[in-house]
């Protein structure tokens, strides 16, 4: 159980997964101006994340290894992803609208997120079990909602804010990437 | 050859994939922290580009409209399980110390990018000179901030192991900062900011 913890956090906070791993940095500076669409798309990315781990880890232990074709696995989790991305939308469209119309946009862009498909490949490297993966997924996913709100609240803010000429956008916004990446920094020594 | 020449400045300045597009960030952030890993990664991305350009443009006039997505990624994710192979069998430390940015080097929007915009429409010398513009100029990007990190991460400069050169008062008492993640961040935000203020990048 411990264990589980530790990888949660490791994956939460300590490894997180934009601050330090820069995995998934397109709708870290894209979509998170607004506070709304922020959570609605880290909801869409950590339920992909976490199904993604599923089934790579199934697919992996399954197929992959007792074939001997470990090497196909960038090939395979690509296109696992891509399908299970599809099945998602196509379910929640014919099962809940409402849901659909918070993060059914969101799901086709995740296909090419490298977060998904970054986390699977950590969870092979790593030879997490099952259970490890998911709470390893759940973890970084956790991570993702949490500084895709903070950096929202923040540049609804920047955007007010009198920064200088060059610097407004996209400079500021990676500048203040760097405070929470130093902030988060201070994780380092709990895990 | 004018059209060739074209194709090829265009991915350096113009449409520099790192400075002007803002694509491909997260190698350029996560790899960036030595000259090596962005010299490792930017002969990684340069090869997957050329290879999936060529094959793409090849091939376009014979794929489904419907399915070409599905069909470029799975061309990319072999080029890249070919460079991943590659790397593991003949520089093991690099493959090791890149990690999981090799293979997400298949998820790289400027490659799917390139593939979507230009090679599925374009013949296949056009398709070259595009692929190697554009991953010429994410090397350069790459090794401008690598540049700049190494130095001021470490007060010298290490080309394969060998030492180039250290400066005097930086290698005893390094910006630990500008190796560690924030840094990346900070180089990049600065180099946008400068390259704005001296009319490099037009506003939007």
């Amino acid at each position: 159980m411990s264990e589980l913890f530790t990888i949660f956090i490791s994956m939460a906070l300590v490894n997180n997964f934009i601050l330090v791993k820069f995995l998934g940095l397109c709708p870290f500076f894209g979509v998170s101006k607004k506070l709304g669409s922020a959570l609605s798309m880290s909801a869409a990315v950590t339920f992909v994340m976490v199904a993604a781990s599923a089934a790579t880890w199934l697919i992996n232990n399954y197929i992959l290894i007792p074939f001997g074709v470990e090497y196909m696995n960038i090939v395979m989790y690509i296109l696992i992803i891509a399908s299970l991305v599809q099945i998602i939308e196509l379910f929640i469209r014919r099962t809940n609208f409402a849901l659909y119309n918070v993060f059914g946009i969101y799901l086709a862009l995740i296909t090419t997120n490298c977060a998904v498909l970054g986390i699977t490949l950590i969870n092979t490297n790593e030879a997490f079990s099952f259970i490890e993966s998911m709470v390893a997924a759940l973890g970084a996913g956790v991570g993702f909602t949490l500084v895709l709100a903070i950096m929202s609240g923040i540049r609804e803010r920047l955007e007010l804010a009198d920064s200088p000429k060059a610097m407004k956008g996209l400079p500021i916004a990676f500048i203040t990437a760097t405070m929470l990446g130093l902030a988060f920094s201070g994780f380092g020594g709990i895990v | 050859m004018a059209g060739f020449v074209r194709e090829f400045t265009k991915g350096i300045v113009i449409s520099n994939p790192i400075f002007i597009l803002a694509l491909g960030l997260c190698p350029a952030l996560a790899v960036s922290n030595t000259i090596d890993n962005a010299l490792g990664m930017s002969v990684g991305v340069i090869f997957v580009l050329l290879g999936a350009n060529i094959i793409i443009s090849l091939i376009r006039k014979s794929v489904p409209n419907i399915v070409r997505i599905p069909t470029f990624v799975v061309i990319i994710a072999s080029f890249v399980t070919i460079v991943s192979l590659v790397f593991q069998a003949y520089v093991p430390a690099l493959h090791e110390s890149l990690g999981i940015y090799l293979p997400l080097i298949a998820v790289n929007c400027i490659i799917l990018g390139r593939a979507e915009a230009f090679a599925s429409k374009n013949p296949v010398t056009a398709s070259i000179a595009d692929a190697l513009g554009i991953s010429v100029g994410f090397a350069l990007a790459l090794l401008l901030i690598a540049f700049l990190r190494e130095i001021l991460g470490t007060g010298g400069l290490e080309v394969a192991g060998t030492s180039l050169f250290t400066l005097p008062v930086l290698s005893e008492h390094p910006l630990a900062l500008f190796v560690l993640s924030p840094g990346a961040f900070l180089v990049i935000g600065l180099l946008l900011a400068l390259f704005r203020r001296i009319g490099a990048i037009k506003h939007e």
